[in-house]
């Protein structure tokens, strides 16, 4: 089908290997989600927070400025440090999640393109998990990745002794980041694909997770009960993550019960994703 | 030729109700056409052989793969033009074609390639670097029509390809398909409700009423057998002329006087009737073969009851 004869040929040259077609998506949307000047520029403030406390891990290693400025310790480079990081980088990934989430989705239902995208040699898993990559990188990118940075710059400072028995952290910031990037994701995209327009679909993300907190602490309240937490999936990141870095809940339930519920509320999203990721709807009855 | 589509018992359950009913059938022509009114199942037959519907019962094969086990390899030989508006608004075509033809399996720079030439080829080349959603609508058309051939494959499906097209561009639109049928390179399967875009592409056709399939017809074989129906209205002479014609092979019926019908043989020459009437002085006034159009075809199929032939 060259140019000049402009004639139907069919194509007989190499194929790409089926497993990486998913790569396809996530490349199309990066360059197309980098476009937004907004967007970089919220990204790049995403590692505002890692790079001080990078310099705070520096300075505390740094005894001559120590000395110079009669001062001991910055900050106890410890459990609650990392977990602090954790804390502030996943309200960072929230909002994050929240612009770019509702428009992995919802613009494909709009323009009714899932047909073309399922007509071929390319599943609905593939494509799920072609837009999921998309927040999956990016939430990496602030989260777990400057996290075990930082944990390294600490480890390489303080020495062998310091990392061996503090690995046990460079585990939780991995699972922690881990679990609450899979529950944005997934949340995000079952949300983008039940809700057509982009605005509304951020807007009840952000509403699952604020009006759910509401709600918790309503039955909570009504029904005397700590089970309302099950329903408040910023309690339950919480408990777990806390469960990673060795502290326990005081107020909420249990970490293996915020396990189960962020389980369980991972395998709704997955439903909903399953039930909506289709080239046409069956109309029955 | 090798079977393009076999349908074998297929039947399509949407809850209680039965969209596709028992349909068999095997199709091998170049451009393929299922006829049917709104609702006739042609759609929901094609999402069917594409993977998108689970059979309740039977199968049907395409190139011989099971559309129950081998959907992957199905879809890998197929491009697909939907009958509804398809399209990121926000891409350029040229991206837009481009990414599709990546999702079917070729490589960057192959398929940038190609969505070039898909463009070009169906007349979108000055535009194709404009987005999408500016597009009009024969132009989406067109672009539908680009991504569904821009990978190469072996069976082009396009579901009511002229759809909303203004005279013009249906036209472009048939020619297209024409010359990609011609190429020998492609089988194409055509859903329409218009006659006339499947009589002007087709040379094979199922008809579908109620998702029963009440009629199948290779329309190559009919237009070769209606050649040889003849009718002929004639002036003077007298009844010999038809005793003439009959010993000449041909099985003749008079309707009137000066009017008969005749089958011809195979290797009859029409000249030979204007011999015939030369030399017994009758003027042909008319002569004209049976056309069974493609309308004749469907009317008759529709007459059918309950969609059952």
């Amino acid at each position: 089908m060259a140019v000049h004869k402009r004639s139907y040929r069919s194509y007989a040259g190499a194929l790409t290997p089926a497993w990486s077609r998913f790569t396809i998506i996530t490349r199309y949307a990066f360059r197309n989600l980098f476009r937004s000047r907004m967007l970089t520029a919220y990204f790049v403030c995403c590692f505002f927070y890692p790079l001080g406390c990078a310099a705070v891990i520096y300075v505390n290693h740094n005894l001559s400025l120590l000395t110079s400025l009669n001062i001991r310790e910055v900050l106890a480079i410890d459990a609650d440090f990392f977990m602090h990081f954790l804390a502030v980088q996943s309200a960072f990934a929230f909002i994050l999640t929240a612009i770019v989430g509702p428009g992995l989705v919802s613009p494909d239902l709009a323009n009714n393109a899932l047909p073309l995208y399922l007509c071929r040699p390319f599943s609905r898993a593939e494509y799920v998990i072609g837009k999921m990559a998309i927040l999956l990188w990016l939430l990496s990118l602030i989260t777990w990745i400057p996290g075990l940075v930082l944990f390294g710059i600490q480890a390489s400072l303080a020495g062998a002794p310091w990392a061996w028995a503090n690995i046990g952290l460079a585990w939780g910031i991995f699972i922690g980041s881990a679990i609450e990037i899979l529950v944005f994701s997934l949340l995000s995209l079952a949300i983008s694909a039940w809700i057509k327009r982009k605005i509304a679909a951020g807007a009840a993300l952000l509403g699952v997770f604020f009006f759910g907190s509401g709600l918790a602490q309503v039955i909570n309240a009504v029904l005397e009960t700590k089970n309302g937490y099950l329903i408040d999936l910023g309690n339950l990141l919480t408990t777990v993550e806390g469960s990673l870095f060795g502290h326990a809940n005081p107020v909420g339930i249990s970490a293996s019960s915020a396990w189960i519920a962020l389980l369980a509320a991972c395998v709704f999203c997955i439903a909903l994703l399953e039930r909506k990721v289709r080239a046409y709807e069956i109309v029955v009855g | 030729m090798a079977a393009v589509i076999e349908l074998d018992g297929l039947n399509v359950r949407f809850g209680p109700r039965d969209i596709l009913k028992d349909l068999r059938c095997s199709m091998s022509g170049r451009a393929i056409g299922l006829l049917g009114p709104n609702g006739a199942g042609k759609s929901t037959l094609i999402n069917t052989l594409l993977g998108f519907y689970r059979p309740f019962a039977g199968t049907a094969r395409v190139f011989g793969h099971d559309i129950r086990t081998e959907t992957r390899q199905i879809r890998a030989l197929t491009g697909y033009m939907p009958e509804s508006d398809c399209f990121i608004a926000s891409m350029t075509a040229v991206n837009f074609i481009r990414m599709m033809a990546e999702l079917s399996g070729l490589p960057s720079d192959a398929a940038l390639e190609r969505a070039h030439e898909a463009l070009f080829y169906v007349g979108l080349g000055e535009a194709r670097y404009r987005r999408l959603g500016t597009y009009s609508l024969g132009m989406k058309q067109l672009a539908k029509l680009a991504q569904a051939i821009a990978h190469g494959p072996k069976l082009v499906v396009l579901d009511e390809p002229t759809n909303g097209l203004d005279p013009p561009a249906r036209q472009r639109m048939i020619r297209l398909i024409r010359e990609m049928r011609d190429t020998n390179e492609v089988s194409i399967l055509i859903s329409s409700h218009l006659l006339r875009d499947v009589e002007e592409t087709c040379e094979e056709v199922l008809i579908l009423k109620e998702g029963h399939q009440v009629h199948y017809a290779n329309l190559e074989e009919e237009r070769r057998a209606n050649r040889r129906f003849l009718e002929l209205e004639t002036v003077g002479g007298d009844n010999g002329f038809a005793d003439a014609v009959s010993a000449l092979g041909c099985e003749c019926a008079l309707t009137s006087a000066h009017r008969m019908k005749m089958v011809l043989p195979e290797s009859f020459a029409i000249r030979e009737l204007y011999r015939l009437a030369g030399e017994r002085n009758i003027q042909i006034r008319r002569l004209s073969y049976r056309r069974d159009s493609l309308e004749d075809i469907f009317l008759k199929a529709m007459e059918s009851t309950n969609g059952r032939p």
